[in-house]
């Protein structure tokens, strides 16, 4: 489904992705873990057209998208749910929900996502009109997510999902990853928290300083004795 | 009291004015961050385009037989040519600076605002010129001894009445909903499926837009324009948008209003220090709430 090839990327005169190649096939949960500053964010950005690679390849239902620009990406069906969640604090959170669906014409079937979404996440139906930016940090994580949900794309791309949140929260969210998968979203799971990515994961890939250095079944990862030591904590 | 509301109704209606003006600034520098100071000239371009129209030949012939229509394409005219010179200036010569730093922005911004003022300087010459009437000189009544005036009523009305419809779209609209989108965080809505170049060049044309509606009752006022005819109104313009917050939508309207009012007042009493007063007041919100009214705190990020 999502294919990356040979990857290079430039912040000016710093290489921050050297030769990353990874796939995501339909209907798996990849996740690609690493520390910080390893290149997971600028790899989704760069998959999401807000940052253009040097060069590689970027294959997404067989169209190459390298050069497509950011706002033409999600309407091919691949959506981000950024990291620090970005949801517009301004804005209620039923507007924050429509501006996820802001490409989409087909009004039955976005009241049809909409209500989906207050269904997984029922306390964003309590709020939908409250601002917000005034919503705890777990909200707007539900509200960051289901803002991708409903541009109901083919592949969800997630940037730390758990960052900043309670171990309960985070358990919830990763509920609601593995419901995406069951609703038949395809998803992508950028993650530091990498004990909880790798236990709901099909595949991983792990990055070290712009490199794809092990890739594997999570399974067989979550077993690694290198894994273990660089990011299990064990 | 008759006094305050005679001076009222002449604030009101020099504020409707500034604060047409302020909203383009104000827009503007929501969705770009930067702060257009062209935005006078555009204006003053709306003027002289106007008076072209109401000069040639077609529309003088009109203008016999049907005075409003004549006036009606004449002001459409400006509005659609001012949009239009918006939306250009920013492709040309905003667009290919988006990512440079503001500095940039901001003397390119003072370029523009030359090359309109010359431009125009070299196709109608440096006098002022007549503007035509196009609003008739009607007394509608009387407050105390100030008649009040057609142009004043309509300035005042059709101003507010664009600035609710303004808000109406800016809340409502699946459009304007972007806008707010990607004034609050550009790469976000991008991520939206947003197209951030066409929400910028609605942003121009809307503010252009309205500068231009503003130039016909400013023009109308003042009587006679000439090339310098947008720096004062939109130096001021820019102080209320500063004072209601920038880029803060009701926080222009507002700083328009408080503006034209104090101004208004201040003529009255000392006319001189008009100006003195609209600039002390910039000093001071920058001193002490430089956010303005209505605007959100910024955190710089680190």
């Amino acid at each position: 489904m999502l294919r990356v090839e040979n990857l290079n990327v430039y912040y000016d005169a710093i290489h921050a992705l050297k030769d990353v190649s990874f796939e995501v096939r339909q209907g798996e949960i990849v996740t690609l873990i690493g520390a910080n500053g390893a290149g997971k964010t600028t790899t989704l950005h760069t998959v999401s057209g807000l940052i253009h690679p040097k060069s590689g390849k970027i294959v997404f239902m067989d169209k190459e998208i390298q050069h497509v620009e950011a706002h033409n990406i999600l309407k091919m069906g691949l959506a981000q749910v950024p990291e620090g969640r970005r949801i517009f604090a301004q804005m209620n959170v039923q507007e924050n929900l429509e501006m996820g669906a802001f490409t989409r014409r087909d009004r039955a079937n976005m009241s049809r996502d909409m209500d989906w979404v207050f269904e997984c996440f029922p306390r964003l139906k309590e709020r939908r009109k409250q601002l917000a930016g005034t919503l705890s940090g777990g909200e707007q994580q539900m509200l960051a997510m289901g803002r991708a949900v409903m541009s109901a794309p083919k592949l969800i791309m997630l940037d730390e999902p758990s960052m900043g949140l309670s171990p309960i929260l985070v358990t919830e969210i990763f509920k609601i990853i593995e419901k995406l998968k069951e609703q038949g979203v395809t998803v992508l799971l950028v993650e530091q928290n990498a004990k909880m990515a790798l236990s709901i994961a099909d595949r991983a890939y792990v990055l070290e300083t712009g490199r794809i250095v092990l890739e594997g079944n999570a399974r067989d990862l979550l077993n690694n004795d290198e894994v273990k030591k660089a990011y299990l904590g064990n | 009291m008759q006094l305050i509301l005679q001076n009222l109704i002449g604030g009101l209606q020099m504020g409707s004015i500034y604060a047409l003006i302020a909203l383009g600034y104000t827009m503007v520098y929501g969705i770009v961050k930067l702060i257009n100071f062209a935005h006078g000239d555009v204006m003053m371009v709306g003027s002289y385009v106007v008076y072209w129209v109401m000069t040639t030949s077609v529309i003088t012939a009109l203008s016999q037989t049907n005075p409003a229509v004549a006036i009606a394409l004449a002001v459409l005219a400006g509005i659609v040519f001012c949009i239009v010179l918006g939306i250009l200036m920013d492709k040309i010569a905003y667009k290919p600076l988006r990512n440079a730093p503001r500095i940039s922005a901001l003397i390119t911004a003072i370029g523009i605002s030359m090359t309109l003022q010359i431009t125009i300087q070299l196709i109608f010459g440096s006098s002022q010129l007549k503007f035509p009437n196009i609003i008739p000189s009607i007394v509608l009544f009387k407050v105390g001894r100030k008649p009040v005036k057609l142009l004043e009523v309509l300035t005042t009305v059709i101003s507010i009445a664009l600035m609710i419809g303004l808000n109406f779209f800016v809340k409502k609209t699946r459009t304007g909903k972007a806008m707010r989108a990607v004034s609050e965080d550009q790469g976000a809505a991008q991520l939206m499926g947003i197209d951030h170049n066409k929400i910028v060049s609605i942003t121009f044309a809307i503010g252009c837009g309205l500068a231009a509606v503003g130039a016909v009752f400013y023009a109308q006022k003042v009587v006679y324009i000439k090339p310098l005819l947008g720096s004062m109104p939109g130096l001021k313009a820019f102080v209320a948008a500063v004072l209601g917050g920038i880029g803060s939508i009701p926080g222009a309207v507002l700083g328009g209003f408080i503006i034209g009012i104090a101004e208004t007042f201040m003529k009255y009493y000392a006319s001189d220090y008009v100006d003195a007063l609209v600039f002390g007041i910039l000093i001071l919100v920058l001193l002490f709430k430089p956010s303005g009214i209505m605007g959100h705190k910024v955190r710089e990020k680190v």
